[in-house]
């Protein structure tokens, strides 16, 4: 009895202190999979935190918690921000999607915002995405043209639609410019593991693929290459979610960055005038949300030139990288002549486009 | 699928380096059981070796000062664990998974402005014609040295403890703190030195990881590989030649995995990511099945030692 009575309480106290929380500064929780030093994902997603805390100075506050593991943790520390007082949290990664809607019931005037999801179980959670795959297909116009081997490697993390947008985008500029390009695909089961992503690197480059573009936090892959190349090879990367400038001028020749400070600043801006709603968003390079890193001079003019070009014209909303005709791997139709991708599909996309080979695992 | 992408020279050269860090931290673990003392902080010492040596590379610009502060970064953990448990009489599994807790928070706060910085990196070594030489030039001459002091080291602890004195005193006391105590033997020192010597194994393996394989810093690099390396102790049923063979065997399944997968083979990587793991569990029941339940198990491991008793 008493057991209930103290955790009543405590409930009661943390709700309390989110709607007094009008007069104090506003408080932002963000939960992070990863650690902050991963200098990919979770980096940038605290530079938008970071962002936040600079832009709005005393008004409001901000707490975070790294390497939060996806799965029953998850809803334990997101419900320890939530009693502590925060009146927005941000949940950095797919995998906190459930444990993000069951904490939301719990506390209905705390602002929930998760990132890549898709379940909006209650008025008080919102999802945001970026359109990723827009700077892929940027990525794999410069593979394809880089590409000597015509392989292409990919270090997938998990096969979810997210992922899968990105090889497909990859894959299909790839092809475009260089229609012998075949995309090898390795799924690392993993967000970060730098000794993983490394061996990954490693095999696909054993393997005679010369550039790889990732789908995981670390730098790690970055590192493999550059050794590759000091003992005689010749291999390309992409820096991932971060800039990774580190590995410029190769094996790193350009890099595509999650800049979410915007968003942030938005939905923060949001509570503070008590103008929050529930939303799906979804932002790409026109929203400033996805951005190219500087291409090295490793890459040659002219493909410089047509990469950017592309940019242009995606940040301009002309360009739309799932435009048909795009067949299925199977060979059936997806998208017909001039068609457009619609958005429900590419958030459930759960299938190769006509070219890659392989499967998608369960 | 085109498995004939794979090589086979280059798949078992990156299983070796693969390999390497839970050769290194499965050996030194494998010795401080033997001593009777079970060490669950193997990850801790594993990363602080890590960032220790990442520091120090990156300080003097030398990798091999990096691996000698590592080395003694791992000790000092280990230290610390030794001291708590043999002279603190402290519960040793508990004291162990804080080692590891500590450990992982320590190298996040020494690692602060190190991430995203290169280190100097060891060069495989050139033995000149022999390095060049087909399929073996690779696998056997064209490493960098700390894979062959990984396997020298595991030669040595094979050595140590079948043929000298030293070694059979390690193995008493493990087997028999009491009687070792009876015969005059210092337990305690006998363990301590045992300790220090596994928090160093953990520390190069740690290193190893941050100066030669990924090669960087990020937190959390490590990413469970300590607690590979305590599963191969099991797994070898405390003898150091099959610690080798169970260490290869769960760096080449890794490797072997992300290679079928690159080359296209329609294999469930789950489960064969899961395979050594599983392997382990089998090797458990096979030895738990066998007369005498506990097989090669030192006879004391895990117990606390006090010269009163």
């Amino acid at each position: 009895m008493r057991f209930t009575t103290f955790l009543a309480g405590a409930l009661t106290l943390g709700l309390a202190s989110g709607a007094m929380a009008q007069d104090d500064p506003v408080k932002a929780g963000f939960i992070y999979v990863g650690p902050i030093g991963d200098g990919g994902w979770t980096y940038q997603h605290n530079e938008g935190r970071l962002a936040v805390e600079e832009y709005f100075g005393d008004q409001v506050e901000t707490v975070y918690q790294e390497s939060v593991p996806e799965g029953a943790d998850a809803e334990r520390a997101i419900t320890q921000m939530a009693l502590g007082g925060a009146d927005i949290i941000f949940t950095t990664s797919f995998g906190f999607m459930d444990a993000t809607n069951a904490v939301a019931a719990k506390f209905p005037d705390v602002k929930f915002e998760h990132a890549t999801g898709y379940k909006r179980e209650h008025p008080n959670v919102s999802t945001y995405d970026a359109r990723f795959y827009e700077g892929r297909a940027v990525l794999g116009t410069i593979a394809g043209h880089l590409t000597e081997t015509n392989k292409i490697g990919y270090i997938g993390s998990f096969p979810i639609p997210e992922v899968i947008q990105g090889i497909n985008s990859a894959y299909l500029h790839a092809k475009k410019v260089n229609p012998d390009v075949e995309m090898v695909v390795t799924w690392a089961y993993t967000w970060f593991d730098p000794a993983k992503e490394a061996d990954a690197a490693r095999a696909m480059i054993d393997q005679g693929v010369d550039v790889i573009l990732q789908h995981t936090d670390s730098t790690a892959p970055q590192a493999a290459a550059q050794e590759a190349n000091e003992n005689g090879g010749r291999v390309f990367t992409f820096g991932q979610a971060s800039d990774m400038s580190e590995f410029a001028p190769t094996p790193r020749v350009a890099s595509i960055i999650d800049e979410w400070s915007p968003y942030y600043i938005d939905r923060v801006q949001a509570v503070i005038d008590g103008t929050w709603e529930q939303q799906g968003s979804w932002g790409g390079m026109a929203e400033g949300e996805v951005v190219i890193g500087p291409i090295t001079d490793a890459v040659p003019e002219d493909v410089k030139t047509e990469a950017e070009a592309l940019i242009a014209a995606m940040k301009a909303s002309e360009y739309h990288p799932f435009t048909g005709p795009i067949n299925k791997q199977d060979g059936s139709v997806w998208l017909n002549e001039g068609e457009v991708a619609r958005d429900e599909d590419l958030l459930s996309m759960n299938f190769y486009v006509e070219g890659i080979s392989g499967d998608i695992p369960n | 699928m085109d498995l004939s992408s794979i090589s086979l020279t280059l798949l078992i050269a990156s299983l070796m380096v693969a390999a390497t860090p839970i050769l290194l931290a499965a050996i030194g673990e494998m010795v401080v059981e033997r001593a009777g003392v079970l060490n669950l902080g193997v990850e801790g010492m594993m990363i602080t070796g890590a960032i220790c040596g990442f520091v120090a590379g990156v300080e003097t610009g030398s990798p091999w000062a990096g691996f000698l502060v590592a080395a003694i970064g791992g000790a000092a953990m280990a230290a610390l664990f030794g001291f708590l448990t043999q002279y603190l009489l402290s519960n040793q599994v508990a004291t162990g998974l804080a080692l590891t807790l500590f450990g992982l928070g320590l190298s996040s706060l020494l690692g602060q402005g190190y991430v995203g910085i290169k280190a100097q990196t060891l060069r495989r070594v050139d033995l000149g014609p022999l390095s060049d030489l087909p399929v073996v030039g690779r696998i056997i001459f064209g490493h960098d040295p700390i894979v062959y002091l990984s396997l020298a080291l595991v030669a040595g602890v094979w050595a140590f403890l079948r043929y000298s004195r030293a070694g059979l005193i390690l193995r008493a006391v493990g087997e028999s703190h009491d009687a070792a105590h009876a015969l005059g033997y210092h337990v305690r020192r006998v363990r301590m030195l045992a300790v220090l010597f596994g928090g160093a194994c953990a520390g190069l393996g740690g290193a190893y990881l941050s100066l030669v394989r990924v090669p960087q810093w990020t937190e959390g690099m490590t990413a469970g590989a300590g607690w590979i390396a305590l599963a191969i102790v099991v797994f070898a049923s405390w003898r150091a030649e099959r610690v080798l063979i169970g260490a290869y065997l769960f760096g080449g399944i890794t490797v072997l995995q992300l290679n079928l997968q690159t080359a296209g083979a329609r294999l469930p990587v789950e489960l064969l990511s899961a395979a050594p793991y599983l392997v382990t569990i089998v090797v458990l029941v096979l030895i738990s099945g066998r007369a005498g339940g506990r097989a090669n198990a030192p006879a004391d491991l895990g117990k606390p030692f006090h010269a009163s008793a």
